[in-house]
């Protein structure tokens, strides 16, 4: 029990770390909490429900297309919200609102479109037949989810470590005021990073259905907490911090599961405050935030 | 602040006392109370010291089960039922000051984290003996409208003397200045900390009588009905529709945004919540000050 709890916790970190990654990019580069991103992951589950379930297209397409489509989509959310926000009183707190706004916007138009029930998608579609990992046997689409999450978190590290627009975007989390001083294009930049989060939210939620069961509208929530959680254990505004993150918390999450099942709802909850309170900067962080 | 009072307290608690006897659902009244006192004690917290917190819900439902659970396990009388709910708020609250450290979203984030987790803990299957868990508390405590509502009434007016008070006392100006600069107030020598702590535990305070006003009414309810998110947000939206940190600004808050969307109906709930939340993105871009603020742009011309 301990070794299955040990191997799938690993298995569903990778994933949590994708669920995050987005969430953590963005407020790395704008020190902005997108609450909105929980929301970006279910609208990524019911495009994988019509492209998946519906559509019957392959699994690599539907990524492929969740994560350009939802890009596309980012850059205009990025110029009609953020540019705005920078030159308010309190940037900080109202993007918290705002965000929280545009979430509600985002849930109430789902609800309005898909309907409340829930719905779920066959693990059969990512592949028949258990697969034997780590020594433990699951479903294939659990090793699928990693697999996937994996990759596109090495394309992130490849992203901000060997291009040019991801250095330039390592540049802004670093030092805003000096890499404005050298010229970069703060918005073009930003308007980047916000669209990979979205189309990395995108990813997510076409894995969302197979990894967390049936979902509705109303997954939004749950999943900021959730995402908030797995950066803040890494460290918040460092992306690859989310990866320790994410498998930190699957990792508990499955211990949780396996010897104290009916308390594991409470788990992203109280990480959450015991990692903020504790070790406010998160296990790989330098900064520290506290009012 | 006494024209605080003349103006606003005392002329909307007369009409609020005054309703019942013309207005027959008292249901719906004592829906606007509760809001009112949600929207106050957020606007206590968020506008005097500018922690906003997501899950001032768990509270509202920390009061609701300390009504709950003294009346049905202590078989306390349901007055002093009340005051336990007061009194579990008021535990929760100390329970959670050091999140008071925080600051902006982690504040934010973290107390919607804890009422999330209280909701958990709460409707677990496993604590059903104590607090029915998932099937929630069936009261009997007996259904007394006008005894209620005078009650939430006078949590009502309990809270907006200490919002107007706070307005035009020391303490509140302290409050103010440290909320607009922290490490400049604490250079003159005001008490941030305890300053802090204070208006945090009224504004749990507040929440928890109303919440426990509100579980003696209702009598049955199922935990997600009193930890519902909605409760945050609506008190949320009132507050920054009419401006936080002043008096009148929740009260028209309430009023209009409430009594519009009891107006329109309760049928679809998702039609009120892209409302409110296309309304708070426009808040927030647009008029981060609310009602009072436009009032006061026109006011300076």
């Amino acid at each position: 029990m301990l070794a299955y709890a040990l191997a799938t916790g690993i298995v569903f970190g990778l994933y949590f770390a994708l669920v995050g990654i987005g969430m953590n990019l963005v407020f790395g580069v704008m020190r902005i909490v997108n609450l909105a991103h929980g929301d970006f992951i279910m609208l990524g589950a019911f495009s994988a429900f019509w492209l998946l379930a519906v559509l019957h297209l392959p699994p690599p397409a539907a990524i492929v297309l969740g994560f350009v489509a939802f890009f596309l989509a980012g850059l205009p959310v990025y110029y009609a919200l953020v540019p705005r926000l920078a030159r308010a009183r309190e940037p900080e707190m109202l993007s918290l609102i705002l965000f929280f706004g545009l979430s509600q916007t985002i849930e109430a138009l789902a609800a309005m479109l898909f309907g409340n029930s829930e719905r779920s998608i066959p693990g059969r579609l990512l592949g028949r037949g258990p697969v034997h990992l780590l020594g433990q046997t699951m479903p294939r689409a659990w090793v699928y989810a990693a697999a996937v999450s994996l990759a596109m978190l090495g394309l992130v590290w490849l992203y901000l470590h060997r291009t040019r627009l991801g250095r330039q975007t390592r540049a802004i989390m670093a030092a805003r005021q000096e890499a404005v001083a050298i010229g970069i294009d703060i918005h073009r930049i930003s308007a980047i990073a916000f669209g990979i989060g979205a189309g990395l939210a995108a990813v997510a939620g076409v894995f969302a259905p197979f990894m967390l069961g049936s979902f509705t509208p109303a997954l939004g929530i749950p999943l900021d907490l959730t995402s908030f959680a797995v950066i803040v254990i890494g460290a918040l505004g460092n992306p690859l911090g989310t990866v320790l993150g994410g498998v930190i918390f699957g990792v508990t999450l499955m211990l949780m599961r396996a010897y104290l099942s009916s308390f594991a709802d409470l788990l992203p909850d109280l990480v959450l405050i015991l990692v903020l309170l504790v070790r406010p900067a998160g296990l790989l962080g330098r900064q520290v935030r506290r009012a | 602040m006494w024209r605080d009072l003349g103006l606003v307290v005392l002329p909307l608690l007369a009409v609020l006392a005054v309703l019942p006897a013309v207005y027959d659902n008292g249901a719906l009244l004592l829906n606007f109370v509760v809001f009112l006192v949600l929207a106050q004690g957020l606007n206590l917290t968020y506008g005097f010291s500018g922690y906003l917190p997501f899950g001032y819900v768990g509270f509202f439902g920390a009061g609701a089960y300390g009504f709950a659970m003294s009346v049905t396990l202590a078989g306390a009388p349901p007055l002093l039922g009340v005051l336990a709910g007061g009194g579990a708020s008021l535990l929760v609250g100390l329970l959670l000051t050091p999140l008071l450290r925080l600051q902006g979203a982690y504040f934010g984030l973290a107390s919607l984290a804890a009422a999330e987790a209280l909701l958990h803990l709460i409707g677990n299957p496993n604590l059903q003996p104590v607090t029915g868990g998932p099937y929630g508390v069936k009261l009997q405590a007996g259904y007394a409208p006008l005894l209620t509502y005078a009650l939430a009434l006078a949590i009502l007016a309990l809270t907006m003397l200490l919002v107007a008070w706070l307005r035009h006392a020391r303490f509140g100006l302290r409050l103010l200045a440290a909320r607009d600069d922290a490490l400049a107030a604490a250079m003159a020598g005001i008490d941030i900390v305890r300053g802090r702590l204070v208006i945090w535990l009224a504004s749990a305070l507040a929440a928890g009588l109303i919440g426990a006003v509100f579980a003696w009414r209702t009598a049955t309810f199922f935990p997600d009905a009193v930890f519902d998110l909605n409760f945050s947000i609506f008190a949320i939206v009132f507050t920054l529709f009419g401006g936080a940190g002043t008096l009148a600004g929740p009260v028209f808050g309430v009023l209009l945004l409430y009594g519009l969307y009891n107006a329109i109906g309760l049928s679809a709930p998702q039609y009120f919540q892209l409302a409110y939340g296309v309304l708070i993105m426009l808040l927030a871009l647009f008029f981060p000050e609310g009602l009072a603020g436009i009032a006061r742009r026109i006011a300076d011309g």
